[in-house]
């Protein structure tokens, strides 16, 4: 049995300790989100997962999802869970109050994702492509297909899909091939395949909406000709009320290694009747407003998995007795210690926990700046804000979901044969956060969009956004003698980071192929500086805190004891990337094909 | 009719309480407080009447610190309509506590008072009934059901060895049992109303009561913990054990 509780301590340490996301209250149209309001809703947000969806997610794994006669059957007690969770509200939680939505801040929002990533990551993924499909079309959709389409997506009654992927592309969208030919009245005449389709059938509501990338007649070739189309399962009558079946089918489900209470679809589409989404062969632009919000969120689902793992493995590790502390016995009075006695199996924890907080901490000022984006009426903080999140939302998706799947692995580790095991649900989230490092972009396309696309941006422009307050803090700490033990391996890790930076930006121009060779590595070195950055910020807030007294010195203490963890066992790693990367990359490249 | 609730902010159920160094009382700095449990199934059972059509307004008060605001926060946030905090720092007990919920419900004429049989800070399980005999109302505890019919209210009580079901006039106490009902998830737009609900906030001295305690507390000490048991070798020991150390035998 999976124990999990949502660490809503953690949560509002992060939101209004660490970012103080009390000001956030003072943007245009987040002025209902102060402490008062998110309290109670993170707080029913935990109910709502603890109770109803996490019972749900083991069940819905051992079951999965059947397609019977085209319809596909998710397991048992989902129909009744979403139910719940749409009456409740929380489809629409992040949406626009325009269209029926509850206008909560995006920080408030990624901490709800992250309890819902937590408890049961299929289930979310159904509401989470809703939004993802709400996103794209209040974006880019006109009035009309606004108006008609949006409140019911928010609403949750209708969900809706992204329609990107068929057979012979994936990452290459260029290669599409789905037609859309026009009609007299305005609409579009869609065919083709799509694969890989997440929520594209189900039997939680009533429509599904699917959001389809295919050309037009006349389209260019390549990235260039795509355009983007609303195509509903069932079309929409004049008054709003379900009509006839659009030429919209499943023809399959994939048998996967996770995430398998989310039905994953081959979805044809013969003839089906549609509308453009913003303007012709404009459609990746249009997706990409959507795909860079859902990138933020799959690093969520990393960040949340790694959290439901740590707390299943120390549960496990206070409980099972084996053999007896190397410092002595621990506990006479026990036939043997509990196995969280062992520096290996604490190593193990302290590695999951630095992961959680510490992603955590990092999501939470990206998401943040999220909020400063969307709300700000300050031209110039709005662009310093889009800055920091596009250089950040590569980093975010690929590093949560890396140490993601790394901590769902250690949590195995802690419990031995009884952590491979089915039983106990902790195989069930490293094969859960395994997609996570693959859709959206694999992360090897995420380190090549860091390096590639956001490191020469505008001249270097984006990387200010974090090396300047990361520079910033390092000199206003630089004498603070009780800081020092944070500050001096950030300096150290920082200078490396710099120095990777310059190497990239030496060759990278006229070798592109060195910057490709370099790209994860860099990305994870990134990370891992913005990690320390993290901890060294939660180091500050705990001492001061620590010094006002507040009564909850058990919790800095532990947040000061992490950070020590994370810069003594986990940053070094820093010193073996930088060492790789400045090797270059000529092993790689120069290995011939042949001999492969 | 207006249905009164009361609710009272106590340490989460979830917490492991733990008693303070000195004896005085158990900890609670740092600690998590919610609704007592069955306040909100008062709430709820309260929030299912007004749905069915059978009461016009709800109305939630609780007495105790100002931050007992947040308690009546989610009890709007369940359905109730407005809010009355009766703010005292002190600890209430139970005929204080009904003292003033006679003052409210007589201010705001209401015809039925529902509130949790106990609270599970101090099990105390007087309030309810103190309630109903300083208004002079009939009273149904321990309810497991509860039905309002030609102006009486029909109510199932848990008794030892089974249910008794009592008819009550109106206005009558009822005070909630565990399996009355299960309290809903507050609804996110419902949360985000809350917030702009009426809450009023009045002190002890506005009804004229004194809350002052008529109770002392001596002492307050955590249960014994339990100790290992041992191995007799045959039974002649354990009845040996039995009568000279246990001396039950």
């Amino acid at each position: 049995m999976a124990t999990y509780k949502a660490p809503l301590r953690d949560m509002r340490f992060v939101l209004y300790e660490l970012h103080n996301g009390a000001a956030l209250a003072q943007l245009p149209g987040l002025e209902d989100m102060t402490p008062e309001l998110i309290d109670p809703v993170i707080e029913e947000a935990a109910k709502v997962c603890e109770e109803v969806l996490l019972p749900l997610n083991r069940s819905g794994d051992e079951e999965g999802c059947r397609l019977e006669n085209g319809v596909v059957r998710t397991p048992k007690g989902f129909i009744e869970a979403y139910r719940l969770f749409r009456e409740g509200g929380w489809t629409g939680i992040a949406c626009d109050p325009a269209f029926g939505g509850q206008g909560v801040s995006h920080s408030a929002n990624a901490l709800v994702e992250e309890m819902i990533c937590s408890s049961n990551l299929s289930f979310g993924l159904y509401p989470g492509l809703t939004h993802g499909a709400y996103k794209a079309l209040y974006t880019h959709g006109s009035a009309a297909l606004k108006e008609r389409y949006l409140p019911k997506l928010v609403d949750g009654i209708w969900s809706g899909t992204m329609c990107l992927t068929e057979p012979q592309c994936g990452t290459d969208l260029g290669l599409s091939r789905t037609k859309a030919v026009p009609q007299d009245d305005g609409s579009y005449r869609l065919t083709g395949t799509k694969i890989f389709i997440s929520a594209g059938e189900h039997d939680l509501t009533e429509n599904i909406i699917h959001l389809v990338l295919a050309r037009l007649p006349d389209a260019p070739k390549g990235i260039k000709g795509i355009s983007l189309f609303l195509v509903p399962k069932f079309l929409v009558n004049e008054d709003g009320s379900i009509g006839a079946r659009n030429g919209v089918s499943c023809g399959a489900i994939e048998h996967k290694m996770g995430i398998k209470a989310s039905a994953t679809c081959v979805i044809n589409f013969d003839d089906a009747t549609g509308w453009l989404v913003g303007e012709p062969h404009k459609g990746m632009r249009a997706m990409f407003t959507m795909m860079n919000e859902e990138r933020l969120a799959v690093g969520l689902q990393g960040l949340g998995l790694a959290e439901a793992s740590y707390q299943g493995a120390v549960a496990y590790a206070r409980e099972r007795l084996q053999g007896r502390s190397l410092s002595g016995t621990k506990y006479p009075e026990k036939s043997a210690d509990p196995i969280i006695v062992h520096p290996d199996i604490r190593r193990m924890l302290l590695t999951m926990r630095s992961t959680a907080e510490g992603c955590r901490a990092l999501g939470g000022w990206v998401a943040q700046a999220v909020d400063v984006q969307n709300h700000t009426s300050d031209p110039k903080a709005k662009r310093d804000a889009e800055d920091f999140i596009a250089l950040m939302t590569p980093i975010v998706k690929a590093l949560f979901t890396d140490l993601g799947f790394e901590a769902t692995n250690l949590g195995i580790q802690v419990m031995g044969g009884h952590g491979y095991i089915r039983e106990h649900g902790m195989e069930q989230y490293i094969r859960d956060a395994r997609i996570a490092q693959i859709y959206e972009g694999t992360n090897g396309i995420q380190a090549l969009d860091l390096v590639g696309r956001k490191l020469g941006a505008h001249m270097g422009r984006y990387l200010r956004q974090f090396f300047h307050p990361v520079a910033a803090f390092i000199t206003t700490h630089a004498d603070d003698k009780a800081l020092e033990r944070y500050v001096d391996p950030l300096t150290k890790a920082f200078v490396r980071l710099q120095q990777a930076t310059g190497q990239l930006a030496r060759v990278g121009l006229s070798r592109p192929e060195e910057a490709g060779a370099a790209a994860s590595e860099y990305l994870r070195l990134f990370g891992l500086v913005a990690l320390a950055y993290q901890w060294a910020r939660m180091a500050e807030v705990s001492l001061t805190k620590l010094e006002e007294k507040t009564g909850e010195d058990d919790f800095y203490r532990a947040k000061l004891s992490t950070a020590s963890y994370f810069m003594d066992k986990v940053l070094p790693q820093t010193g073996s990337l930088f060492a790789s990367i400045m090797a270059g990359g000529a092993t790689l490249t120069e290995f011939p094909e042949a001999a492969f | 009719m207006k249905v009164l609730v009361a609710v009272k902010r106590v340490i989460d159920y979830n917490v492991r309480v733990r008693v303070r160094a000195d004896g005085s009382g158990v900890e609670t700095a740092n600690v998590k407080f919610s609704m007592n449990p069955f306040d909100e199934i008062a709430v709820e059972e309260a929030v299912r009447l007004k749905e069915a059509g059978a009461t016009a307004e709800i109305i939630v008060v609780s007495i105790g610190p100002a931050q007992a605001q947040e308690t009546l926060r989610s009890a709007l946030a369940m359905g109730a309509d407005r809010a009355i905090l009766i703010q005292t720092e002190d600890a209430v007990e139970p005929l204080a506590v009904a003292k003033l919920l006679t003052a409210v419900a007589r201010r705001e004429g209401v015809e039925l008072a529902i509130i949790g049989k106990q609270a599970i800070d101090d099990d105390a399980n007087q309030t309810g009934q103190m309630l109903a005999a300083l208004l002079d109302w009939p009273q149904g505890t321990f309810a497991s059901k509860l039905v309002l019919e030609d102006g009486r209210a029909v109510v199932t009580r848990e008794i030892d060895g089974g249910l008794e079901t009592v008819s009550l006039a109106l206005p009558a106490v009822i005070t909630t049992d565990l399996r009355l009902n299960a309290p809903r998830y507050a609804s996110l737009p419902n949360i985000m109303k809350a917030k702009k609900k009426p809450l009023d906030i009045l002190t002890p001295a506005d009804f004229g009561v004194d809350v002052s305690p008529r109770l002392v507390t001596l002492k307050v000490e955590a249960p014994r913990q339990r100790k290992a048991g041992v191995k007799v070798a045959d039974a002649a020991q354990l009845f040996d054990k039995l009568k000279h150390e246990a001396k039950v035998i």
